[in-house]
């Protein structure tokens, strides 16, 4: 088996997919010649042609509305985000046109928006957001955030044979971070299916995207420092979400911390946490836990951005606490 | 509004003159004085075609008198958005697409859909939210989807299906499929970005888009002086590197010929148009409102440039239907639709499970 970036692995199934279907086009800024501002599709505009890899002007409504009229006319478009935070341009069209095509009209918006998102890189406020609750808030649009290489190639080529608006976040913290074995030609990973990243009996971390990586490491600090076998949840995409994996991994351990790197209030943690008290409400030993970011936007300075974005030590503590309980 | 200057907005073919601008200034209060030019055959109808198009208008008419009882005896549903003054435009765009090519329409574009061959039965079933709607009571009026027919309706938000409509050809063009697509704007709807990141994509793109900006004078209780300061909506198609060109808008003709040549350009690969067409909401934003802000000669003035009496003269004028005739198909319309009506007011409403259905397609 190959092995790639996370990056290479999106840029590996976006070239597949293309290669397999004529459908597959991309549109986005810089995405033509230049390869998108993080290269992925370097390369492109030589293999497929300027009428299938589209440089557009700097027209996120514009971009986002495309992709939605290409696939009510039988494309399947990939929308790039130069950085995930440009997407707020485009809501509308997604939140509005592309949401609630399949309710109203019954015809299939088999689409991906994907870009760079997340912070721990200096990007400051603007290009550093985690916006993925506002999507998963928004009946009709499924959520991918992948956390590995493996999951960001098979999780891209799900996204773009699903026939629905797909918005996947891509952590760019990871995209030169990770090199893992990744498999060749066509691989798939199906929207809705969470991974179990460490098996453990004590407590269950459900958390997504780069928090996956912090979770890990405050599990094997744990479990070195003080024998504790905690399980991680990845899972995956928030819509569709796999509920059935993770209450069975809470029902498993008895104690909970949900994590991600977005922001607390109103983040999707929330809707983890109440799923897990209406559901599995007496297996618990311990109150559910909530790792986040601190409810502000993403600071430039780097003491500031790491003292808002969750650690490696507050995971550490946080599950510290929740076993001690 | 006080001097007899009379406007002349000219079809496409020759040098626009008049500007929203110029229309509020030359109205002319008193009827005795207004005289308004009797439209005049243009270039590209023929009389079966105006037979045809003036039977579309008298449709649309018929349509929202209907509606407006439905209002008034309170079993409409939603807004009851009026099409008076913009019969001729809805239906003299439209009827310039060939069957392959894409409607995506507004809120005042009832006669477009007639002209794409939709059925009553299909729109009132929409409007009145009945079971066995296109859009299973999830969405009303013309905000659906008829592919067979290539009609991709509006959402409520302003604007927002011009990318739409220019994507879907951005498709076309992948598939090698000869497809032009008209959508729709108000005078208020193209100050939105949707408007100008759309054009500007089109015409970056070379698509065969034709933008049909319908100023009727007021964006709800705004008017026009508050929503824009360019002379005409038009313009922009400078700044956009595109097909520009305003007509009267009560005038199918005109508007037929505007349209016909954009199309023809369009299609041979010279890019998008911009069209705007000049006329007046004869009514309330819907019919909740009393448009009271609008001033009575203004709404005088228009009266006088109705499109379907003015359409009607010349109608008569070329022998192609008598007084008698017209007077017939009228009644012919209005009792087709009473007919209608009666039977879907029966239906039921849908089932409430529909509510629950299709988030996401399989
Ligand atoms: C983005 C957006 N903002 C506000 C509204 C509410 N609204 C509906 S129609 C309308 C006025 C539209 O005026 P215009 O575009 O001139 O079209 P007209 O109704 O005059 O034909 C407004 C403000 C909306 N539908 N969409
Ligand atoms: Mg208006």
């Amino acid at each position: 088996m190959p092995t790639m970036t996370y990056l290479e692995a999106i840029s590996d199934a976006l070239r597949t997919e293309m290669h397999r279907d004529e459908s597959v086009f991309i549109l986005g800024e810089d995405v033509a010649g230049f390869g998108g501002a993080f290269r992925i599709t370097k390369g492109f505009v030589e293999d497929f042609g300027k009428r299938r890899v589209i440089n557009t002007p700097i027209s996120e409504t514009a971009i986002i509305g495309a992709a939605i009229g290409a696939a009510l006319n039988g494309m399947r478009p990939v929308v790039e985000m130069q950085f995930m935070d440009f997407v707020t341009n485009g809501f509308n069209q997604l939140a509005n046109v592309a949401a609630t095509t399949a309710y109203r009209w019954g015809i299939p918006v088999p689409m991906l928006v994907r870009g760079p998102a997340g912070g721990g890189v200096g990007g400051g406020p603007f290009h550093s957001r985690n916006s993925e609750a506002w999507f998963a808030h928004t009946p009709g649009i499924k959520v991918v955030c992948p956390s590995s290489a493996a999951d960001a190639k098979g999780l891209t080529t799900a996204a773009i044979r699903d026939n629905n608006p797909v918005v996947m976040f891509e952590h760019k913290g990871l995209y030169r971070k990770i090199r893992e074995d990744v498999p060749e030609g066509e691989y798939m990973v199906p929207l809705g299916e969470a991974r179990t990243v460490r098996s453990g009996n004590d407590a269950s971390v459900i958390t997504y995207g780069s928090m996956v990586f912090t979770a890990r490491e405050a599990a094997e600090k744990l479990a070195q420092e003080e024998g504790a076998d905690i399980e991680i949840i990845d899972i995956r995409t928030l819509v569709p979400f796999d509920e059935e994996a993770v209450l069975a991994s809470v029902r498993k351990t008895g104690r909970a911390l949900v994590a991600h790197e977005a922001t607390l209030t109103g983040g999707f943690a929330g809707e983890i946490a109440a799923r897990l008290a209406d559901k599995c409400f007496e297996f618990l030993d311990a109150p559910i836990r909530r790792v986040a970011a601190f409810d502000s936007p993403t600071p430039f300075a780097p003491t500031l951005e790491r003292a808002v974005l969750p650690s490696v030590d507050v995971v550490t503590k946080a599950l510290r606490e929740l076993l001690e309980y | 509004m006080h001097n007899s200057v009379q406007t002349t907005i000219m079809s496409s073919s020759q040098q626009t003159t008049a500007t929203s601008q110029d229309i509020e200034n030359s109205i002319d209060s008193r009827a005795e004085t207004d005289i308004v030019p009797p439209i005049e055959a243009g270039a590209h109808l023929d009389d079966d075609d105006r037979r045809r198009v003036f039977d579309f208008m008298l449709q649309t008419r018929e349509f929202d008198l209907a509606m407006l009882r439905l209002y008034r005896q309170g079993r409409a549903f939603g807004g009851v958005y009026s099409q008076m003054g913009n019969e001729a435009t809805a239906v003299a765009t439209a009827y310039a697409l060939q069957e392959q090519d894409v409607l995506f329409p507004m809120h005042r574009d009832i006669g477009a859909h007639f002209v794409r061959g939709q059925s009553l039965h299909a729109l009132m079933l929409n409007h009145l939210a009945r079971k066995g709607s296109m859009m299973r009571g999830t969405d009303g009026t013309g905000h659906y989807a008829d592919p067979d027919k290539r009609i991709y309706g509006n959402i409520s938000h302003l604007g927002a299906m011009i990318p739409v409509a220019a994507g879907f050809l951005m498709a076309s063009r992948l598939k090698g499929e000869d497809c032009v697509a008209m959508t729709y704007i108000g005078d208020g709807g193209s100050q939105i970005g949707d408007f100008h990141e759309a054009m500007n994509l089109a015409a970056v793109q070379n698509l065969p888009l034709i933008v049909i900006i319908e100023n009727n004078q007021y964006a709800y209780s705004t008017p026009n002086s508050e929503s824009f300061a360019c002379e005409r909506l038009s313009d922009r198609a400078l700044g956009y590197g595109c097909h520009g060109v305003t007509v009267d808008g009560t005038n199918p003709e005109a508007v037929y010929d505007a349209c016909f040549e954009a199309i023809r350009n369009a299609r041979g690969g010279g890019g998008p148009a911009l069209i705007e067409t000049v006329s007046m909401r004869m009514r309330g934003h819907a019919e909740h409102d009393d448009f009271s802000y609008v001033p009575r000669e203004v709404i005088e003035y228009w009266g006088r440039r109705d499109p379907v009496d003015r359409y009607e003269k010349l109608v008569l004028e070329r022998k192609i239907m008598t007084a008698d005739e017209i007077a017939a198909r009228r009644k012919e319309i209005s009792s087709q639709m009473n007919a209608v009506i009666d039977e879907v007011v029966e239906l039921p409403f849908p089932d409430a499970e529909e509510g629950f259905k299709n988030i996401f397609m399989d």
